[in-house]
């Protein structure tokens, strides 16, 4: 990803990639370790900015860390309800629903091809 | 006459062949629509078809005869084809009704349990994670879109891939196939034999979201391994289930990364033709079912004096 593409993405979507990078993370993360972990080419007052707004949001908590802020994901108080909500999508054996899934169960065939595809494509 | 109005009810029998072989050789996004709109062109032949053997069949019963201001009896094939076909007509649209409307119900409940969770969240961006064990990602259509994904799936798969996955759903959203999974649903329930056509519809989706992806991310190999890694994050949290029954051929997800990790191929002669060969045969049954109607709406005319043989 080059620089210019990703200054030039739809705030919306930094702010998801930068949620996905705190859910992933076990700790509270640095703009450092974040801007690290995407990956990508953004500058790190990008993403202090979006760490900035997203906890101005609610969405995230920080805590102080050296001399600046370590962020976290909010645990959601909806936390029972949203497991709740999940099982019952879960519970529909034939998941046949407009929601459309990133990816569909497995048979053990699919999984030993997919395997292979994987270590193949990893080589 | 009654005899083209079967034709409507036999044709969609080749349409899971063709739409496969339509999908498999057409680029993603023009096989969703051809086969999308083929399948709802079928699934209402289908009906009509159910329909006028119905209309015929009441025709025949005296109280409807006068409610229809017949004058001479309907001309029709004789009363031991038409009754029986009317009553298996009226057996097969009460049934296409009932699966439909629980159906439709169901989808509605998941559709709108979802829609409520997502919106009791704070946003941030478009995305909605739901802490969950179970890896999981789907995309929530609707007024603005959401993506939701477990924070499962975020951990097992590193931010590159999590971009593909982003992008995957977002093209879900922004592609409006929602509408066409509802489609297809709404023709699987019309034929039974429109119901392998639904999962290529399904399929379909799947492999224009997956094109959109790697488009968006610039990397076809990097979105396939997204898909796999994350199929297969699913399956371990799911050996624990004995229920789920495993498919004999292969599944949908090694196909789409099979497509991703191959080159992207130009289209060909070949395609163009499976296509057209499903058109022809969903034009078909059009127009045996148009033929069909008016035929019989021809008879009726006659029946009531209206006009002369």
């Amino acid at each position: 990803m080059t620089d210019a593409k990703d200054e030039r993405r739809p705030a919306g979507e930094l702010e998801s990639s930068v949620m996905a990078v705190l859910w992933a993370g076990d700790a509270p993360l640095t703009p450092g370790q974040v801007q690290l972990s995407l990956g990508s080419d953004l500058a790190r007052t990008t993403v202090t900015t979006i760490l900035t707004r997203l906890h101005d949001k609610g969405v995230v908590e920080r805590r102080r860390q050296g001399r600046g802020y370590a962020y976290y994901p909010v645990q959601d108080a909806h936390g029972l309800t949203a497991r709740r909500m999940h099982s019952e999508l879960d519970r529909d054996t034939d998941r046949e629903t407009v929601l459309a899934r990133f990816v569909a169960q497995l048979s053990p065939d699919d999984e030993r091809v997919l395997r292979d595809l994987l270590e193949s494509g990893e080589r | 006459m009654t005899a083209l109005l079967l034709l409507p009810l036999l044709l969609p029998l080749a349409a899971p062949v063709l739409a496969r072989r339509t999908l498999d050789r057409l680029a993603p996004v023009a096989a969703l629509w051809v086969i999308t709109v083929c399948a709802l062109v079928l699934a209402g032949c289908s009906l009509a078809a159910l329909g006028v053997f119905v209309l015929t069949g009441l025709l025949k019963l005296p109280v409807f005869a006068t409610l229809g201001e017949l004058v001479h009896p309907l001309p029709t094939a004789p009363d031991l084809v038409v009754l029986p076909a009317a009553v298996v007509s009226v057996a097969a649209l009460a049934g296409f009704a009932g699966t439909f409307g629980r159906a439709t119900l169901r989808e509605i409940r998941a559709f709108r349990s979802a829609r409520t969770e997502a919106g009791r969240r704070p946003a941030a961006g478009d995305l909605c994670v739901v802490d969950s064990p179970h890896p999981d990602a789907y995309a929530l259509p609707g007024r603005p879109h959401r993506i939701v994904v477990t924070t499962a799936m975020l951990r097992s798969l590193d931010a590159a891939e999590r971009e593909a996955l982003f992008a995957h759903e977002r093209a879900h959203n922004r592609g409006g196939h929602h509408y066409f999974l509802a489609a297809a649903e709404l023709a699987a329930h019309c034929h039974p034999a429109l119901r392998p056509v639904r999962a290529t519809i399904r399929l379909a989706v799947e492999r224009a979201a997956d094109e959109a992806a790697a488009a968006a991310v610039g990397d076809r190999r990097l979105t396939a391994r997204a898909i796999a890694r994350a199929a297969l994050a699913g399956q371990a949290t799911r050996s624990a289930r004995p229920e789920f029954a495993p498919a004999v051929a292969s599944g949908p997800v090694p196909h789409r990364v099979k497509a991703l990790l191959a080159a992207p191929r130009a289209a060909r002669r070949a395609a163009a033709w499976i296509a057209a060969l499903l058109l022809a045969c969903t034009t078909a049954s059009f127009a045996a079912s148009a033929t069909g109607m008016l035929d019989v709406h021809h008879r009726v005319e006659i029946a009531q004096g209206e006009e002369s043989r």
